[in-house]
């Protein structure tokens, strides 16, 4: 037993606040889903070393010794996963500060706070760190199986990465913090961390549009004149591909740098956590100033004043904001292949899926906002509209939004290629309006802050939200390529829709729907 | 005036007349309008505060009561004028450009009920309105309310605080185990339950237990 309020008992308390977290979002609060999310859980580790397995199958065995193109992609991949780590990690951080949840029970316990910081940051650091294992794993595990348990390193250097991206989210953002103070700091820090999140694979994927013109990040890599322009092949700067090489000198000198720094920055910061979540607690109300004060109210209808809502809520959505932001990133290295088409001359058909797959994934996600994310629904309940005209409105304003971030980049590809506007032009708004009739479908009432967590309530639906994009995104690049395959990629389209459909909890709402009843009792 | 012991079926009764639950059997007729078959018609004369205020933490009072002028059609011009007077009346004049993500309860409360009253309904469904209100912004409620029901407006409402019942109340209903046990005025309900001039709560007491002995 640990005296409480010691830094074992914290961590105590909040590995069993982050088991049962865990265990909540995975099984959507339902006990019974355990077993079920424990053998979904073994089959993806199964077909996730199938994966490592296929995709390694034919590379050759690295020694201890490797060349440069060989350390660069290592450094790469390591950057990559680092990057996102780093993200992650800044969430986390910003939730800690803004997040008020037992915020205010230990602070004014008289336990020392900066204990239990010290422990969210490690707590933090672990996560970020596990999650990629997940991803990563498989990977490393293959290749022990194939080369050696030198291999294993690399589960080192991941935590190595993952201790450093923490302590380097946690000096971020404190900067913010000091910088432009609590008021603006948890929008500034969503978007860093979603920019951050993208920038480097955004960045190689333009460095390698304007050295290669594709959007390939490996051709850019292996190219001669990242060869020619990187670090020697003795510089300190391999030492974390090394030790993901299985070099344990290096393995130890990183894991003992990030280790260092992790802790320093950790004793330094962790009493000030307190201020600074008193700080952000402390924040002024947010006024949005005078300019309405004399705008009389407008004409509206019933539906435009839900479509109206529904865009001030998505504009004053910080995360939401930063999501989108990322999205738009991602659209970035497109768009830039776009303007280096013009003066190519060449039709990028890999623009279509890409425009397609984006426009799924955010309607998706501003449909769970408008249909589930609800957070007056008796309001609009007891207003004097037919729910099917409710409903309809939101969705309209998911189009609308959808169609404003993508109207840009088809009139860019228009100018380019009429036909293939075109197709893109169908394709984002078959994968818009499949999103959000899955959406739909699987709708629940929940509150908007449960955003992150939308896609624990229904697993069907999230797979066939991703699937549906997937679907439509190839069905309009095989239009795009004059194949007619697309006719067969549609149908697939509408049969993952029809699935759906079928396994929806709304056919479940129809069939007991007190007119069906009827209607089956008249019939009987 | 609704009440009942916890879980008596009060919230649910609202829920039902408001259109956010269907009944199994029964019928629920508004000012004559039948809202099982019309709950359109019905909703468009009704206005209902729930106990848990219900708005949008990212919009403005005035952009809250906008949008629910909207949803209600009430022309533009009138339900300005309303808004405004409404966010005075209440209090919250200084307040009516600011986000209300960060306003108290006791806010949060009267931007709700500004919303149930901007449409001027003629039947105004309130669930516990007065949870977490100060003496002043309860004084407050309680004065729109009876305004309202002197203009012509008809209220009805739950509470657990029987000395507001017992001041405000025309009719008195008492509920119990999902059914309506008693119903009347204040010396009505003191003759059925023969208690002569004693107080509400001890009639309330009273009613509930005969209910429960009798179940």
């Amino acid at each position: 037993m640990t005296g409480s309020g010691t830094l074992a008992w914290f961590e105590r308390h909040e590995l069993r606040l982050a088991w049962s977290d865990t265990l909540s979002m995975m099984t959507a609060g339902r006990r019974d889903r355990e077993r079920k999310v424990a053998a979904g859980f073994i089959a993806f580790a199964g077909l996730m070393h199938l994966v490592a397995f296929w995709t390694l199958r034919e590379s050759d065995d690295v020694g201890l010794d490797p060349d440069l193109p060989t350390l660069i992609a290592v450094t790469a991949a390591a950057l990559l996963s680092g990057s996102a780590m780093l993200s992650q990690a800044m969430e986390s951080v910003t939730r800690i500060f803004y997040t008020r949840s037992d915020l205010e029970l230990i602070l004014s316990s008289p336990a020392p706070a900066r204990r239990l910081f010290a422990v969210r940051i490690a707590a933090m650091a672990l996560s970020v760190g596990l999650m990629s294992m997940v991803l990563i794993g498989p990977f490393i595990d293959i290749l022990a199986w194939r080369g050696g348990l030198r291999w294993l390193g690399a589960y080192g250097v991941i935590a190595a990465i993952s201790l450093t991206a923490t302590a380097l989210a946690v000096i971020l953002t404190v900067t913010l913090f000091q910088a432009i103070g609590p008021k603006r700091t948890r929008l500034a820090a969503q978007i860093t961390a979603a920019a951050i999140g993208g920038m480097f694979v955004i960045g190689l994927q333009m460095a390698a549009i304007f050295s290669t013109g594709t959007t390939s990040r490996l051709a850019f890599l292996e190219s001669d004149y990242v060869v020619a322009h990187a670090p020697g092949i003795h510089s300190l700067f391999w030492w974390p591909a090394r030790a993901a090489l299985g070099d344990w000198l290096s393995m130890v000198a990183v894991a003992t740098a990030s280790l260092a720094f992790f802790i320093v920055v950790t004793a330094r910061f962790a009493p000030r956590f307190a201020d600074f979540a008193l700080a952000a607690s402390s924040v002024p109300q947010t006024s949005i100033g005078n300019r309405g004060a004399h705008r009389l109210f407008r004409v509206e209808t019933a539906s435009s004043a839900l479509r109206r809502k529904e865009r001030l809520l998505l504009m004053r959505d910080p995360w939401l904001i930063s999501q989108s932001l990322m999205q738009v990133l991602y659209l970035l290295p497109p768009a830039l292949l776009l303007w280096r088409s013009f003066t190519a001359g060449g039709v990028a058909v890999i623009l279509v899926p890409v425009f397609v797959m984006a426009a799924g994934q955010l309607a998706g996600g501003l449909a769970w906002l408008t249909i589930s994310g609800e957070d007056a629904p008796d309001l609009v309940a007891t207003a004097p509209i037919p729910p099917t005209r409710i409903l309809r409105a939101k969705i309209e304003a998911v189009l609308e939004c959808v169609g404003v971030v993508f109207l840009p980049f088809i009139a860019g590809l228009a100018l380019l290629s009429p036909n293939q506007a075109l197709t893109a032009a169908f394709g984002i708004a078959a994968a818009s309006a499949s999103a959000a009739a899955i959406q739909l479908w699987f709708r629940s009432q929940a509150k908007r802050n449960q955003f992150r967590r939308r896609h624990t309530s229904s697993r069907i639906a999230t797979f066939s939200e991703a699937f549906s994009s997937i679907t439509w995104a190839a069905t309009s690049t095989l239009a795009a390529a004059g194949s007619r395959m697309a006719v067969i990629m549609a149908l697939f389209a509408i049969g993952i829709l029809a699935c759906a459909r079928f396994l929806s909890p709304e056919r479940g709402r129809r069939k007991s729907s007190p007119k069906n009843i009827a209607r089956t009792a008249a019939r009987a | 005036m609704l009440l009942g012991p916890n879980g008596a079926g009060k919230t649910t009764t609202l829920r039902m007349i408001s259109g956010l639950l269907r009944p199994d059997e029964g019928a629920i007729s508004v000012f004559g309008i039948d809202a099982l078959a019309d709950p359109v018609a019905a909703k468009r004369i009704m206005g209902w505060l729930s106990d848990e205020p219900m708005i949008y933490d990212k919009l403005t009072p005035i952009e809250y009561l906008e949008f629910i002028a909207g949803l209600w059609g009430v022309e533009p011009a009138m339900a300005d004028a309303r808004a405004r007077d409404l966010i005075e009346w209440l209090g919250l004049g200084n307040h009516r450009h600011e986000r209300c993500e960060q306003f108290s309860r006791g806010m949060r409360q009267k931007v709700a009920l500004a919303g149930a009253l901007v449409h001027e309904p003629k039947l105004i469904i309130l669930d516990e309105p007065l949870t977490g209100l100060d003496a002043v912004s309860a004084r407050l409620v309680k004065t729109v309310l009876a305004e309202r029901v002197r203009s012509g407006s008809t209220v009805i409402m739950t509470t657990h605080i029987l000395e507001i019942a017992e001041r405000m109340a025309d009719r008195i209903g008492v509920i119990s185990n999902g059914r309506l046990v008693a119903e009347g005025t204040l010396s009505e309900l003191r003759d059925s339950v023969g208690t002569g001039g004693s107080s509400l709560e001890d009639m309330f007491i009273a009613i509930v237990e005969r209910d429960s002995a009798a179940a």
